[in-house]
């Protein structure tokens, strides 16, 4: 709150004054409304779904509508506790799962890396560049983002899949006689993972290289330092928020992403999303797709909301 | 060298595209063989049902969950940003942001079991429609415009509301007055981002969506699936072209706003 600046006059002060409590009271009952209709919202579309999702992984599948038993019964009023931890004791059982995340988190991992290999020096190219070039090169780098990202996976499997051009074009030059495999690899989930999410990587690249001062640069080649060392000691450093900030971008929807290995991975070595959706579509087993979910949940998404909120706290501190 | 990677980077985002457009308009079945040039396939786009009506469930879809979105969005940035400390601030802010982090099969589920729950006990709301996709759209679209709305308030210089406060102006008057004005660019913005992300959404929109409710992404994955299909390359094609000339337009439209700031400083 501002205090009153010194040299105001008697007239405003005792304005202030007057209009205080009446603007403390219609002020208070907005308040509560503002902040109590979006929470209602967020508790009733966002918060209370994950409740009933843990309740129905404590449930077991069975032939009805909707196919899960629930994890309460009512005598009466007064509920009692009929479901079981066992989704979750089999999840660890079966290493399906184990391989699944595991699997998930390594090629999010990895995806995200090639993608900080290719995405920084396009930032750099664009921020070095003339303002009238700069804009259209961040077009370039927006105008995919708009546009649809099945559409753009669908455009990808057109180069390779077994008559697609790649292919084609190798064997037309004499490379290759038998057309490659690459649909339903791990390669074709890297790759198409990096050409997907690329353009999120490159904007907050772009912005920390914007910001960046050209005159350090300068003075780090008047002392001396080779490119090379400029490069590794000084703007490499300095673009360190970007670089983070694209990382978790990235990362974060490759985790749990389901289309592009859905589309492009390979059957028996699906990421965890897939596995979700196959319990749920296939297997129709609810409660054990709800305790995936779960498990999603406490292993990826609640350390990272961890991570996010520790240096804002401790720049509080 | 750098240069030369960069240039590799933007062949990589583009190569795919380009050739999804040119086989748009090949006049062959098959991906591998040219065929000559020809429209066909955009004829039959055009005289597919099934794509159309898509088309229009998600544009319904996106247009409706971008404006809930926003207007929540908004209130939400604005309330993280200046409302300082008030109870349950911790579990208010986790709630508004978790939904950005939170993987696509995940949200899709909870709010299925939600919906079918909510029918089970209140009978609302019946079925899956247009209606369930737009709700699951909004709650994840109103987090990303608060990021938006927020880091826009945060470059906003406070004193100018703290002065209409002290002069005795009502806070809706001063929302109204001053804050709206000022972070329209990134109310803007985030509806822009809401739509897109609702058009783009195929995940959620398959656990929440009922019959008779398929968005364009729900219909475009069933024909990929099933295999080859050229008449996806023509609407590639068409998206492409709306977006390509959306950005122009839009980017035109930015530099002449700054201009008249500009002039209007000087």
């Amino acid at each position: 709150m501002s205090e009153p600046v010194e040299g105001i006059t008697d007239v405003t002060v005792s304005d202030m004054a007057g209009a205080k409590p009446r603007r403390r009271l219609g002020g208070g009952w907005g308040k509560r409304l503002v902040i109590g209709v979006p929470f209602l919202w967020l508790l009733l579309f966002f918060l209370i779904p994950f409740g009933i999702v843990f309740l129905v992984s404590l449930g077991s599948p069975q032939f009805s509508v909707p196919p899960y038993s629930a994890a309460f019964e009512f005598d009466g009023w007064w509920p009692r506790f009929v479901g079981s931890l066992g989704n979750y004791v089999f999840l660890t059982e079966d290493d399906l799962y184990w391989r699944a995340y595991l699997g998930s988190v390594k090629i999010a991992a990895g995806a995200t890396f090639l993608c900080l290999l290719v995405a920084w020096p396009m930032a750099w190219m664009i921020a070095r560049a003339e303002p009238a070039r700069r804009n259209l090169l961040l077009m370039l780098v927006i105008l995919p983002f708009w546009t649809s990202s099945l559409l753009r996976i669908y455009a990808l499997m057109g180069m390779l899949r077994q008559g697609g051009i790649i292919n084609s074009v190798l064997i037309w030059a004499g490379v290759i006689d038998q057309p490659i495999q690459m649909m339903q690899t791990d390669f074709a989930v890297y790759l198409t993972i990096v050409f997907t999410y690329l353009p999120l990587m490159v904007l907050p690249l772009y912005s920390t290289l914007e910001k960046l001062d050209g005159a350090l640069l300068e003075a780090s080649a008047d002392l001396g330092a080779s490119k090379f060392a400029t490069f590794c000691t000084v703007t490499l450093p300095l673009s360190a928020p970007g670089i983070v900030a694209g990382c978790l971008l990235v990362f974060i929807p490759a985790v749990g992403e389901f289309v592009i290995p859905d589309l492009m991975g390979a059957q028996d070595s699906p990421m965890i999303g897939n596995v979700l959706w196959g319990e749920f579509t296939r297997n129709r087993d609810w409660p054990v797709a709800s305790a995936v979910a779960i498990a999603m949940l406490a292993l990826l998404v609640i350390p990272f909301m961890l991570l996010r909120s520790s240096p804002a706290l401790r720049e509080e501190a | 060298m750098l240069r030369f990677l960069a240039i590799l980077g933007f062949a990589l985002l583009y190569v795919p595209l380009a050739i999804l457009v040119i086989y748009s308009f090949n006049a062959s079945q098959l991906v591998s063989v040219w065929g000559g040039w020809s429209t066909r396939w955009y004829v039959e786009l055009w005289s597919n049902e099934a794509v159309l009506d898509a088309a229009v469930v998600s544009l319904q879809v996106a247009v409706l969950s971008a404006t809930v979105g926003t207007a929540f969005g908004t209130v939400i940035g604005y309330v993280l940003s200046r409302f300082g400390g008030f109870r349950l601030r911790i579990l208010f802010t986790a709630m508004a942001t978790a939904p950005i982090v939170m993987p696509e099969v995940v949200t899709g589920l909870s709010l299925l079991l939600l919906f079918i729950t909510m029918e089970q006990w209140f009978g609302w709301p019946e079925g899956r429609s247009i209606l369930t996709i737009v709700i699951a759209h909004a709650t994840f679209g109103m987090a990303f415009v608060a990021v938006v709305i927020q880091a826009r308030l945060a470059g906003f210089d406070k004193s100018i509301e703290e002065a209409a406060r002290d002069l005795g102006a009502r806070p809706l008057r001063i929302f109204v007055g001053i804050t709206l004005p000022v972070i329209a660019p990134a109310v803007i913005s985030g509806w822009l981002l809401a739509f897109t992300l609702s058009l783009d959404d195929l995940v959620i929109a398959s656990f929440v969506s009922g019959q008779g409710s398929s968005t364009l992404p729900m219909v475009i994955y069933s024909k990929v699936r099933l295999g080859v299909s050229p008449d996806v390359n023509a609407l590639g094609t068409i998206v492409i072209a709306i977006v390509g000339v959306g950005l122009v337009v839009g980017m035109q439209i930015m530099r002449r706003a700054e201009a008249r700031r500009k002039r209007g400083q000087d």
